[in-house]
């Protein structure tokens, strides 16, 4: 079963844990912002969102890579696996985010102007 | 059986076989394949909820007044703070997982066990955690009213402050009992009623000049709409249902259903994730104690599950972000 690859690997130790406080942090300015959600971060809207939110969802990718290339151990696999796996998932699923919140906000804007009555 | 042997004249070229282009082994590369449908599933998951937040724009419930609970700190409002600690835990789990996953590549099997440990003891915690949360989501605090058209109605008083519905409502005497199996024909009984009728909160809320009613509409400040007194006893009167407390499949008190149902469904889901992540990490820790992979010289599949591992908290990072901080 050996592979012949568990041999001659060093200790990772002390990159783990500086991953481990990057996270935590990020984690941190994430709970921080939003238990006093700044006045200007949620007034200030870019691309139909609220600046806030879009802080939020890029520390969450930046949480996202360290876990996938650092816990994860994609940074050490071939070019070719973490193509496959990475591609893959960011193409299907942007395509699915786009389509779907397009139709949800569609489908706001026509309860909104009454064409339809859902409200009873 | 010579007669099976084929020469293609490719051996030891590119496409004779025998490589692996990805340099990745069997069991690892089927483990991301795995992980790679599993994120299209909670993809599919979460941008559900995301149509449907995007459809109810101006009527989703603010998640820091639904998750405001903390471990004995009774009707103390704390948002954000318990989910905080519970993603603390879930992180803090995958660096042991990783830490156990180093100490398998130098063969460290009281290391490896050591980490398993604490990554297993982690995941019950967050495990616990969640059903908490679940536990305080369900009963519910305030109490809400629901309209014939599937709307939730809160009750405040002058200061704006939550009213519970236990505050509210004048106990009449004619009350109808709950129709249990054992009182009739065997088979037949019902879902357990609320507290209140909605008759006794109309009592209560006549009687209170105090009390408003807040809609589910967001104002463009992004708070909730309060409404005027008038408006208030119009709305109760003509629209006003019955009372829901807490939330199941069907309503909340929080608002639209189907806010509890994606919460229900979602951290249901990743929870089961959790759940079956600790019962492997529990086969492989035996597996680790009783020497398997000291044996094999590989700790390959401390890796593997480790992989599972983080995904789990790789999904939780993305549930984390749309269900307490967007």
């Amino acid at each position: 079963m050996a592979h012949g690859t568990a041999h001659h690997h060093e200790s990772n130790t002390k990159k783990i844990w500086t991953v481990f406080v990057i996270l935590s942090i990020v984690t941190l300015i994430e709970v921080v912002l939003g238990i006093f959600k700044p006045e200007f971060l949620t007034r200030t809207s870019f691309l139909s969102m609220s600046l806030l939110n879009w802080i939020f969802i890029i520390l969450t990718i930046y949480k996202a890579y360290y876990i996938a290339w650092s816990f994860m151990h994609l940074e050490g696999e071939t070019k070719g696996l973490r193509r496959a796996i990475v591609w893959t998932s960011v193409f299907l699923i942007s395509y699915l985010i786009f389509i779907l919140l397009t139709e949800g906000d569609y489908i706001y804007e026509v309860f909104k102007s009454n064409h339809v009555a859902w409200d009873f | 059986m010579e007669a099976t042997v084929v020469r293609t004249g490719t051996e030891g070229k590119t496409w004779g076989g025998g490589n692996e282009p990805l340099k990745s082994s069997y069991g690892k590369m089927m483990m991301w394949f795995f992980i790679v449908s599993d994120a299209l599933t909670f993809s599919g998951f979460l941008a559900a909820y995301g149509f449907s937040r995007f459809k109810f724009m101006d009527s989703w419930p603010i998640a820091d007044e639904v998750f405001n609970h903390f471990p004995f700190l009774h009707g103390v409002d704390a948002p954000m703070y318990y989910v905080a600690l519970m993603t603390f835990i879930l992180i803090f789990s995958s660096v042991t997982m990783v830490l156990a996953v180093d100490a398998g590549h130098q063969l460290n099997k009281a290391k490896v066990t050591f980490y398993m440990f604490l990554t297993i003891i982690g995941g019950i915690i967050f495990l616990g955690s969640q059903a908490w949360e679940w536990k305080n989501f369900i009963n519910g605090t305030y109490g809400a009213v629901y309209t014939n058209g599937g709307n939730v109605l809160q009750f405040i008083d002058g200061d704006g402050h939550r009213v519970a519905l236990a505050d509210i409502a004048i106990p009449a005497a004619s009350d109808r009992v709950e129709h249990e199996s054992k009182n009739g024909v065997w088979f037949e009984s019902e879902k357990a009623m609320p507290s209140y009728s909605i008759e006794e909160i109309k009592a209560g809320f006549a009687a209170n000049p105090d009390l408003l009613i807040r809609t589910q509409i967001m104002t463009e400040e992004g708070e909730k709409t309060i409404l005027s007194r008038e408006e208030s006893i119009a709305k109760l009167d003509n629209e006003a249902a019955g009372v829901v407390e807490g939330a199941n499949l069907t309503r909340n008190e929080y608002g639209p259903p189907l806010f509890g149902d994606f919460f229900f469904f979602i951290t249901g889901f990743h929870g089961f994730h959790v759940f079956t992540g600790v019962l492997i990490n529990i086969v492989i820790f035996f597996n680790v104690l009783l020497g398997t992979y000291e044996r094999r010289k590989n700790y390959e599949m401390v890796e593997k599950v480790g992989l599972y591992w983080h995904f789990v908290d790789l999904v939780w990072v993305f549930v984390f972000t749309f269900f307490y901080l967007v």
